[in-house]
């Protein structure tokens, strides 16, 4: 554990994160017993988690590296093996085999 | 309690070891994350335990690493649990109507993408035995995989944990592509967020917004367009 590391601010947002994420999953389930009709914010909501992890993902993946060959070729082979269906560890892993290999290579170069 | 009650139960342990299993290795990986972050592998821990959930999680907890403001990370995590709402709503009318408030509340702890996938799947109405049974192995799944990933990225060499840092990334792509495969407008949404966090994210003014709410208009903008021009069917409820 670090000395100096930011506790309040960190355990504050746990806890926001925690509240934000319980409300949404117990509002309707303790309250309403009625189904959304509406097409529009049903399919809305249909798209937003894909939406947001793309924008987390590019281009914060290109810096997730010490270069960006290597995230580059990371990135590559993440697209390849989730292409593949493979599943969230393989992917994840392959991505960062392949940023390690890749370092180590342009250590030589 | 009674053999009915004991019976649910225990069916839905048995369905919940499957989800278990899923959760360990992807929590594992969330683990690896917080401690190549500098956080405390118990905080890691935390998170886990109060929050449940996986792309809400990842996101507030890269805004967290991040430093981002309380409100940014309160609403990005709320914008991408929000579809817990159908998931509870839908949920909310197989469940027995009488059920109890404290029940409902506990069962509400447990509603994530796998376990509401799992319960809707069986046949009539869902009892809080059988959920709470469901719940449970994956809870512990996510908690211990968490713990363990967390403890042990401090155990590899520098070299292979500066290579860990694309995993989140790797994970979010894991999520979000093999659907597209099959799903034109999602390739459509990925492509529109992707796109629009680009210009945020390179434009000289534009940069100045911080990363939580670039994500909030990369959301809002991509899935109005996809939700006019490919409003969902029944079926992809």
């Amino acid at each position: 554990m670090e000395t100096g590391y930011p506790y309040l601010y960190v355990l504050s947002a746990v806890a926001v994160m925690a509240i934000v994420t319980y409300i949404p999953r117990m509002l309707p389930l303790t309250l309403m017993r009625r189904k959304i009709q509406n097409k529009f914010i049903r399919s809305f909501l249909y798209y937003v988690p894909y939406a947001v992890l793309a924008a987390m993902t590019v281009p914060g993946i290109l810096y997730s590296t010490s270069n960006m060959v290597s995230a580059i070729l990371g990135l590559i082979a993440a697209v390849f093996l989730a292409y593949k269906n493979k599943g969230l560890l393989l992917v994840a892993l392959g991505a960062v085999a392949v940023v390690f290999i890749t370092e180590q290579c342009m250590l030589f170069l | 309690m009674s053999a009915d009650v004991k019976a649910d139960f225990l069916r839905g342990l048995h369905n919940g070891v499957p989800i278990c299993l899923g959760y360990v290795s992807v929590a594992f990986t969330f683990g690896m994350m917080c401690t190549e972050n500098s956080m405390p592998f118990w905080i890691a821990v935390l998170i886990s335990m109060t929050n449940l959930t996986s792309a809400g999680q990842f996101a507030g907890t890269a805004l967290i690493i991040g430093g981002g403001s309380l409100l940014e990370i309160g609403i990005t995590t709320f914008v991408i649990n929000i579809r817990y709402l159908l998931m509870s709503l839908s949920l909310s009318q197989r469940i027995d109507p009488a059920l109890s408030i404290p029940k409902r509340l506990l069962m509400s702890f447990g509603v994530t993408d796998e376990i509401f996938g799992v319960s809707m799947q069986s046949r009539g109405q869902i009892s809080a035995a059988y959920f709470f049974g469901l719940m449970t192995a994956p809870f512990w799944g996510w908690a211990l995989g968490t713990l363990i990933g967390a403890t042990a990225v401090s155990l590899l060499p520098a070299m292979v944990r500066s290579a860990l840092g694309i995993a989140i990334y790797g994970m979010f792509l894991a999520v979000i592509i093999p659907p597209a495969r099959t799903e034109r407008a999602l390739v459509w949404v990925i492509v529109i967020a992707a796109m629009i966090s680009c210009i945020f994210y390179y434009l000289p003014v534009l940069q100045q917004l911080s990363s939580g709410w670039v994500i909030i208009i990369c959301a809002v903008l991509a899935s109005s367009f996809a939700a006019i021009k490919w409003p969902i069917k029944e079926e992809e409820e």
